[in-house]
């Protein structure tokens, strides 16, 4: 189902390999309440059997509303959660079940995270310098200088590296974050939500200097947004999420005005348009269902125009059509 | 439509610190008509919620308003006492703020919370304010009102959280709401139905609505005119699709030009260099000379006046020097 084909531009590898990744929560109530109220346990699958491949030097963009299990994917494939069943692999080793510390080793180094908040991820009580070269000295690597020439790539002042994280504005936190996810000389780095803190003209400085590293340095991105006009801006292959699977896979071009999926329709649709003066939407119907009951079958059969009986009972399989790949029974 | 329900002179509001006195509102002023959506943009920091605040009243001391007149309805609201405003607000000014489950009371059922509201503010009777509080439910589009009246905010999802605060907002009859960043904390779809609700009030009961966003999606798709701030004064204001398409402002402009666009493709965005200055560092002369491309002498000296010739507070307005 997942052939390589001219989107990788010759690069035949792929740097990430996902196959029927699902995690799975436990937000059961404490025992004594359950056997009080005679309740079952319940469980919440936040990521319900997603296969993807991001090539190597390209930027593969995730998109949903809250509570489709973008940032649980983002989490998974740098090894902070472990997937409940399938599996995450980086470069063909598979970080939750490779036992050569060697290879676990090499891999951990070459992955790095940016999140979302740069107030919040940024140690308060260490200096920028501490900050930005914790990767390389944990590592036990000389780290003489490497500070200030990060910063310097990032676009702030060697001088700053003495300074303390209160003393930076949002945007620029969100560059040192950028400089210490680059100390380690990662080849990937997953961003989860990287601009949605900052102001449109900071987002637009952060946005520009993540393409320059890109190239400068050979990286992968793997993109968690909730933004489409960020996701198409950046993205060479995006993913639509919706309740924990993925429904819709594309390059932007196609996934904008090709559009396949009946929820990826309705949130093109939904988003606020520039142009849109006085525009009356075709509203959305309803909202996300709850994800620890989800409906069966297709999981936005509830909210869908187009629904039938067969949505109803059976979940659509990922379906390649062309270069684009959709979980829909109806999409052709 | 002429009707001006909210009109705003010369409005400043001072914060005196140790360093000196901030002035996160400089000497903002407009108006806002029945009926009529004026959206405020602004990036973080511009004063946009302050100068929603000072209308209604909640200016965390020792922030107070230093100079200015606010006018509701013909009558004079910055000089009332806190007793006076108290019972302004809510009766003649509605608010929904951008985080629906800090805005309600989480120990008081929302049925509790609407009744609550229209007794203080309207002459009528429980079992009234009841029926009409079903009815308040019913038309921001909560599906089995008269059921869910006893439920508890948390009972709710976010985006029927902030169509219980929006008919809290509306339940008194109200003419002026101020929405502060309703939508930021909600999803995209959900975003959509909220801003279509808030345009369908306004329209319906001729409310006036000032909605401060820092979305210019969100004010291209709500707002009739628009307000753009800079470092706490009006950069720019005039009618939406005057603001948007064809911006005065470089501030605007930039601020336009840095939006990823589905038209530019993959191109580098324009960025705006530096960042807004700090409060108690305002720039002499126009505050957004040091970032300006177009920036003269002239820029770096004079204040520039509140909005000077066309909708733009610019000395060199963009309009103008195509044609020269």
């Amino acid at each position: 189902m997942l052939v390589p084909t001219d989107r990788t531009k010759g690069i035949v590898m792929a740097l990430i390999s996902v196959k029927n990744l699902t995690r799975v929560f436990d937000v059961s109530k404490p025992w004594l309440n359950r056997v009080i109220e005679r309740r079952a346990k319940a469980f919440l699958t936040a990521v319900s059997d997603v296969d993807f491949e991001v090539a190597e030097r390209s930027t593969y963009a995730l998109v949903g509303e809250s509570g489709s299990g973008k940032s649980t994917i983002g989490r998974m494939l740098v090894g902070l959660l472990t997937p409940s069943s399938g599996k995450v692999e980086i470069n063909g080793v598979n970080l939750a079940t490779e036992i050569d510390a060697n290879k676990v080793d090499v891999i951990r180094s070459d992955i790095q995270m940016i999140f979302q908040d740069p107030f919040a991820s940024l140690n308060p009580r260490w200096r920028v310098r501490d900050i930005i070269v914790e990767p390389v000295v944990a590592r036990g690597g000389d780290a003489t200088g490497l500070a200030e020439k990060l910063l310097e790539q990032v676009g702030l002042s060697a001088l700053d590296a003495g300074k303390f994280p209160h003393e930076f504005s949002g945007g620029q936190r969100q560059r040192i974050c950028i400089a210490r996810a680059l100390s380690s000389e990662p080849k990937l780095i997953v961003c989860d939500e990287p601009t949605s803190a900052l102001d449109v003209s900071v987002q637009a400085q952060v946005l520009n200097l993540m393409s320059d590293l890109k190239d400068n340095f050979g990286l992968t991105y793997v993109l968690i947004s909730h933004d489409l006009t960020v996701v198409r801006h950046m993205a060479d292959r995006i993913g639509v999420l919706y309740l924990g699977r993925l429904v819709e896979e594309a390059s932007p071009e196609d996934l904008f005005t090709n559009t396949k999926h009946p929820y990826t329709q309705m949130l093109l649709k939904a988003a606020p348009r520039m142009d849109g003066f006085g525009r009356e939407a075709d509203l959305p119907e309803g909202e996300i269902p709850d994800p620890i009951n989800p409906p069966p079958g297709c999981a936005f059969n509830p909210r869908c125009p187009i629904a039938t009986d067969i949505c109803r009972q059976e979940r659509p399989v990922m379906r390649q059509l062309g270069d684009i790949r959709v979980a829909c029974h109806f999409a052709n | 439509m002429s009707d001006v329900v909210l009109s705003v002179r010369g409005l400043s509001v001072e914060i005196p610190t140790r360093s000196g006195i901030v002035k996160p509102v400089d000497g903002v002023s407009y108006d806002i008509s029945a009926g009529e959506i004026l959206g405020v943009v602004g990036e973080s920091g511009a004063g946009k919620s302050m100068a929603g605040n000072a209308v209604i009243g909640l200016l965390n001391p020792p922030a107070h308003i230093a100079a200015g007149e606010i006018w509701l309805n013909g009558s004079r609201i910055d000089n009332l006492r806190d007793e006076a405003m108290r019972r302004l607000r809510g009766k003649h000014i509605g608010m929904v703020f951008q985080d629906p489950l800090t805005s309600l009371n989480p120990l008081l059922n929302i049925g509790d919370q609407l009744t609550e509201t229209m007794l203080t503010h309207l002459p009528i009777s429980r079992s009234e304010a009841h029926q009409r509080a079903v009815g308040a439910l019913e038309e921001v589009g909560i599906p089995g009102a008269a059921e869910r009246i006893g439920s508890y905010p948390h009972e709710f999802s976010g985006g029927m959280r902030q169509r219980v605060v929006i008919a809290l907002a509306l339940c008194a009859e109200p003419s002026l709401i101020i929405a502060d960043e309703p939508t930021t904390a909600l999803d995209v779809s959900v975003q959509a139905q909220i801003i279509a609700l808030l345009k369908r009030l306004c329209r319906d009961r001729g409310t006036a609505v000032m909605l401060i966003t820092h979305d210019m999606g969100v004010i291209a798709e709500a707002a009739d005119r628009v307000a753009v701030m800079y470092a706490g004064r009006l950069a720019e204001l005039g009618a939406v699709r005057d603001v948007l398409t064809q911006p005065q402002h470089p501030y605007t402009q930039g601020l336009m030009a840095s939006t990823p666009l589905a038209s530019q493709g993959k191109a580098r965005l324009h960025q705006i260099e530096g960042a807004m200055p700090r409060l108690n560092a305002v720039p002499e002369g126009c505050p957004f000379h040091p970032r300006c491309a177009y920036a003269q002498d002239k820029c770096r000296a004079v204040p520039t006046p509140q909005i000077a010739g066309g909708h733009a507070a610019c000395w060199f307005p963009l309009i103008a020097q195509k044609v020269s």
